[in-house]
């Protein structure tokens, strides 16, 4: 992420309101769309992700359909899902969905993270893993409502699609965008991309006969990074266990951020409690104890 | 409880005695052997490392200062479950030792009524029925036993994860394991307050295995009255008159 805003004054004393001049420079959320409806599936996005991220190539597993291996790995963030499904009136269509994060605006993994600083979301909308601060607790799977962040057994610790965070900070697109030859893959603002999905959907409704073609943002999690254009948007979990309406579990947003410090807190004043306890009601001692001075008493209030 | 684990446990209880000694001196009673004291300890050590290598993990803007302790956060993750596991295991067998005596009784529940007398301090020695434990260490140790059962399974489950147990397993265990945590925690430092400052005289039962008559017949009056056949209200009016006082 480029830091060119960092400096610009946002406020300055003896001026009410904001500096003359702030807000007028662009802070665009990026967004990755994709059309599934033009992937042909060639996977050179899934080549493009290994080499610029500079990872082994891996061994596939064939499983008898035109998937490299059954889902994305600690070393393989970007996989092409190929599923078949058939119509009501019997043919076949080949459904081919890019898998990989989709840098949800209310990201679970990070609700879910408890160490410091390892997952992060930048202002344009991307959420990265911070290796170095990560634990290994896994926590970040079970909050990810799409099965993304995978543990490496080796170094103890989870990866995934960082969108490219390095190429997009230096205004370049992703690698898999890059590698695209169909223009099934475009990178711009979520509004742009939020607009021709619309269009293209709008199109695919009108022209070409997909009645319930549609977009998919989530807006069950305040809408993604990644969206996608789909022949049929009624039911995203065709395409290769797309959920229809992601949730992260109320635990990780009502406990952790709410309850959490109220209980900590809570259970820590026991210490103040038994201390306050020791000095204003004393010890119990073991009888019998000398008796009290003479003409003194207990002291009660 | 079954004979088999009598049998354990008296076995495990004579090996303890042999390898280590209680020392009872004029004046005091046997109140812990070797074997108890080798567990109270042994759970102690792995509560206490399970509790400052979870505290990091728990709230890391309040506790992250604790992980350094086990080598930074990633060790201390990798360390959590073992400590875990070993205060699981040692607690485990001092409830096998410790099932019989623990068992609630009538006196328990009015023992527990009569609370607010003895946290205002207004009554000076326990009510007569008291026996060997009290029925406020009866229910922390209940608490515990219901605690470590929750601590396992749900501590198993966020051990394997999501990816073996699936996301939502995850987390709910990942509550239910704190609010075990937390309750244990204010349990804690009760338990340390009243057995050192609070209740003076009850320290050694746990470090050298005796306690002074004096202690025994003030907390544990029915127990006393077990051991040593004596009336403990008597015995403590003829150590006042003796001029016997505990020292301040």
């Amino acid at each position: 992420m480029s830091d060119r805003r960092t400096l610009q004054v946002k406020q300055m004393s003896g001026h009410s309101g904001e500096a003359p001049g702030f807000g007028v420079q662009r802070e665009p959320e990026v967004c990755k769309l994709i059309d599934t409806t033009i992937c042909i599936g060639c996977k050179a996005c899934e080549v493009a992700c290994v080499e610029w991220n500079d990872m082994p190539f891996g061994p596939t597993t064939f499983d008898n359909t035109y998937q490299t291996m059954p889902e994305t790995r600690w070393n393989f963030w970007n996989l092409i899902k190929f599923n078949e499904h058939q119509r009501e009136d019997g043919t076949v269509q080949w459904l081919m969905r890019k898998d990989q994060c989709m840098h949800c605006a209310d990201p679970g993994c990070l609700r879910a993270c408890p160490a410091d600083g390892a997952i992060v979301q930048y202002v344009n909308g991307i959420v990265d893993f911070q290796q170095e601060n990560c634990i290994g607790c896994e926590f970040c799977v079970s909050g990810c409502p799409y099965d993304i962040p995978k543990f490496n057994p080796a170094t103890k610790k989870v990866y995934k699609c960082t969108l490219c965070s390095d190429r997009v900070g230096q205004g370049l697109e992703p690698a898999c965008i890059k590698a695209c030859p169909t223009g099934c893959l475009k990178f711009g603002t979520k509004e742009d991309m939020k607009y021709i999905a619309e269009e293209r959907a709008k199109q695919l409704r009108e022209n070409f006969g997909f009645a319930q073609a549609g977009v998919y943002d989530p807006q069950s999690i305040g809408g993604t990074h990644v969206v996608y254009v789909l022949h049929d948007a009624s039911d995203p979990e065709r395409y290769g266990g797309l959920p229809k309406d992601p949730v992260i579990p109320w635990s990780y947003t009502v406990w952790k951020w709410l309850a959490k410090p109220v209980l900590g807190t809570l259970s820590l004043m026991g210490l103040a409690g038994v201390l306050m306890h020791y000095v204003s009601v004393g010890p119990r001692r073991p009888q019998p104890e000398p008796p009290l001075k003479e003409g003194t008493d207990v002291h009660r209030g | 409880m079954s004979t088999a684990v009598e049998r354990f446990d008296d076995k495990a209880r004579a090996t303890f005695d042999r390898i280590g000694q209680t020392e009872v001196h004029e004046g005091e009673l046997l109140r812990h052997r070797v074997y108890t004291r080798f567990l109270h300890w042994m759970v102690a050590l792995f509560f206490f490392l399970a509790l400052f290598s979870g505290f990091g993990i728990y709230l890391p803007w309040l506790f992250r200062w604790f992980t350094p302790i086990f080598g930074g956060g990633p060790l201390s993750r990798l360390m959590h479950p073992w400590f875990g596991l070993g205060f699981v295991l040692f607690f485990g067998l001092q409830m096998l030792n410790w099932v019989k005596p623990m068992m609630w009784t009538p006196a328990d529940t009015k023992w527990m009524k009569n609370l607010g007398q003895v946290l205002g301090g207004k009554e000076k020695m326990e009510p007569p029925e008291t026996g060997f434990f009290n029925g406020g260490q009866k229910a922390q140790f209940w608490e515990i036993v219901a605690g470590s059962a929750v601590y396992l399974v749900t501590g198993i489950i966020l051990w394997f994860g999501a990816r073996t147990f699936g996301r939502w397993a995850v987390a709910v265990s990942y509550v239910l394991h704190d609010i075990s945590a937390v309750i244990m925690l204010g349990g804690i430092f009760i338990h340390i307050y009243l057995s050192t400052i609070g209740e003076p005289g009850t320290f050694p039962a746990m470090i050298r295995g005796a306690v002074s008559e004096a202690w025994a017949w003030t907390f544990h009056p029915a127990w006393y009255k077990e051991v040593t056949g004596r009336d403990p209200v008597q015995a403590c009016e003829e150590a006042r008159r003796r001029g016997q006082f505990e020292s301040k």
